[in-house]
């Protein structure tokens, strides 16, 4: 597997380090209803199929990056910095 | 056909032409009372179980390949009961005391092969949380003990005691009832023991979703078309979640690939299991001569039941370190399953949000060993509701109690347990 860094190229498998699901918006800070807190730390879709992850990395730039990765092929579609920066 | 020295002496005379199927092959009914999707290790105990100690009617097992196709046939077999938070520690030993008389019971040979388990201590602060954890063991009438380096050395003289390792070894924790099973004699044993109770298990049958009568859940729909069933159980670990996305809700568990690895056949070199404390490695020899191996997880979200290089490097080098003579060794094959991985690394057995669904899943990598007990606890869930006393705190709605049983301290990531 490898991914390609916006800043450093297609790079190694180990190069990189796993941020886990993208999917799911930290709720605000003030947010204290303990449902919306428990889904966001604790529920996974899950999907076998696109999924959208965070990773890091680590022995590059240390950008943290968002994929687009098929969990049933390993193969990466797409490649962006979060919050579409 | 009962297997006995009897039977074989008896078939040997008559060219073994005599032997009945271990299981049948049913065509599905249209109604059971209860269906377990899975047909693995999981599935097939507690069909078993729920045949033998609850009276609950029809029941059948579905599986969409076949029976130990799946992460019973993809483990690295290896048996203990060494836990020490909340429900786990009984758990696992009730587990462990199913596994000691398992061959007798199913009138199958397990191979269960009690050859000890040494965990292995690299420095004070591992060898103070050894003693901690070994002292809980036995609070709870566990086999534990700790070695010391010598002791250890005595067992194990193929490790590298040496100054310069890496990792120097301080001690162990042993545990001497543990050891290995040969895995797809479980998944074999238990179907035909389950079989012979009149539990039909249907292979080649894939659900694609459930039927629902209001909020309940009545059926699965299959590729062998509609079944309907009064109670449903999920025992399909490494896939939980998507039979939880077909039910409509979401779990604490990601899928997550998890490597091992066989070495070509060597002669005997070593008689028990080793776990390395300084990286994450558990080695054992297969009675067929290999070293069998396993370590961390590759780590990101994975159904693809194969894995990547980077871990197989590292796992490598971790056996090279512990064992250096193993680095002359061709490595004969590797494969990859599919890890429920819960977030706080415990399983999760009984009812869901669901009326008449209940889930046995997030083995996260212990599944293989908890086998019999996970079984016998989810029976008792599908035979009367709610947790078996031993899997109290296995529930669905312990993480959002507080109440979560994180053996390693890992928090929320599951890729880390």
């Amino acid at each position: 597997m490898r991914i390609k860094c916006p800043y450093c190229g297609e790079r190694d498998l180990g190069e990189f380090a796993y941020g886990g699901d993208a999917t799911e918006p930290r709720p605000d800070e003030s947010d204290w209803d303990t449902e919306r807190w428990v889904k966001y730390v604790f529920s996974r879709k899950n999907p076998r199929g696109w999924h959208q992850e965070y990773w890091q990395h680590v022995h590059g730039c240390r950008a943290w990056l968002c994929v687009t990765r098929n969990t049933a092929t390993h193969e990466v579609a797409k490649v962006e910095l979060p919050n579409g920066r | 056909m009962r297997y006995s020295a009897f039977n074989l002496f008896k078939q040997a005379l008559r060219g073994h032409r005599g032997w009945s199927r271990a299981w049948r092959a049913p065509t599905p009914a249209k109604q059971y009372d209860v269906i377990i999707i899975g047909g693995g290790g999981h599935g097939l105990a507690t069909a078993y179980y729920l045949a033998k100690n609850h009276q609950v009617g029809r029941i059948a097992v579905l599986e969409k390949g076949w029976i130990g196709g799946g992460n019973t046939g993809r483990n690295t077999t290896i048996v203990r009961s060494n836990y020490m938070i909340g429900s786990n520690v009984d758990f696992y030993e009730w587990s462990m005391k199913l596994w000691e008389g398992l061959s007798q019971d199913l009138n199958f040979n397990v191979m269960l092969s009690q050859r000890g388990q040494f965990n292995l201590l690299h420095s004070d602060a591992q060898v103070d949380a050894a003693r901690r954890r070994g002292n809980v063991m036995r609070a709870h009438g566990i086999d534990a003990e700790l070695l010391d380096a010598q002791t250890v050395q005595k067992a194990l003289p193929q490790l590298d005691y040496r100054d310069s390792a890496r990792f120097p070894i301080y001690g162990a924790l042993y545990q001497g009832r543990a050891g290995t099973a040969r895995h797809d004699a479980v998944a074999w044993g238990y179907a035909r023991a389950a079989d012979q109770l009149g539990v039909d298990i249907i292979q080649n049958c894939e659900v694609s979703g459930f039927e629902f009568s209001g909020e309940r859940v009545v059926g699965v729909k299959t590729n062998l078309g509609v079944i309907g069933a009064g109670r449903i159980g999920v025992a399909v670990a490494g896939n939980s979640g998507r039979l939880a996305q077909m039910a409509g809700f979401d779990l604490p568990i990601e899928s997550h690939i998890l490597q091992a690895f066989v070495s070509e056949s060597i002669k005997p070199c070593l008689d028990h299991v080793v776990g390395f404390g300084a990286a994450h490695l558990y080695i054992s020899q297969s009675d067929k001569g290999g070293l069998v191996f396993g370590g961390d997880l590759d780590g990101y979200n994975s159904y693809a039941q194969r894995g990547n290089l980077p871990v197989l490097r590292d796992v490598l080098s971790a056996a090279v370190a512990l064992m250096p003579q193993v680095s002359r060794l061709r490595l004969l094959r590797h494969w990859g399953g599919v890890m429920d991985m819960t977030m706080d690394g415990s399983p999760i057995i009984g009812p869901t949000p669901i009326d008449g669904l209940y889930l046995n899943g997030g083995w996260c990598y212990g599944g293989f060993k908890a086998t019999p007990a996970s079984g016998w606890c989810f029976a008792h869930s599908l035979a009367y509701g709610g947790h078996h006393e031993l899997a109290t705190g296995f529930t669905l709605e312990r993480f959002s109690q507080g109440l979560t049983l994180d053996e390693k301290g890992m928090g929320p990531r599951p890729w880390a347990h």
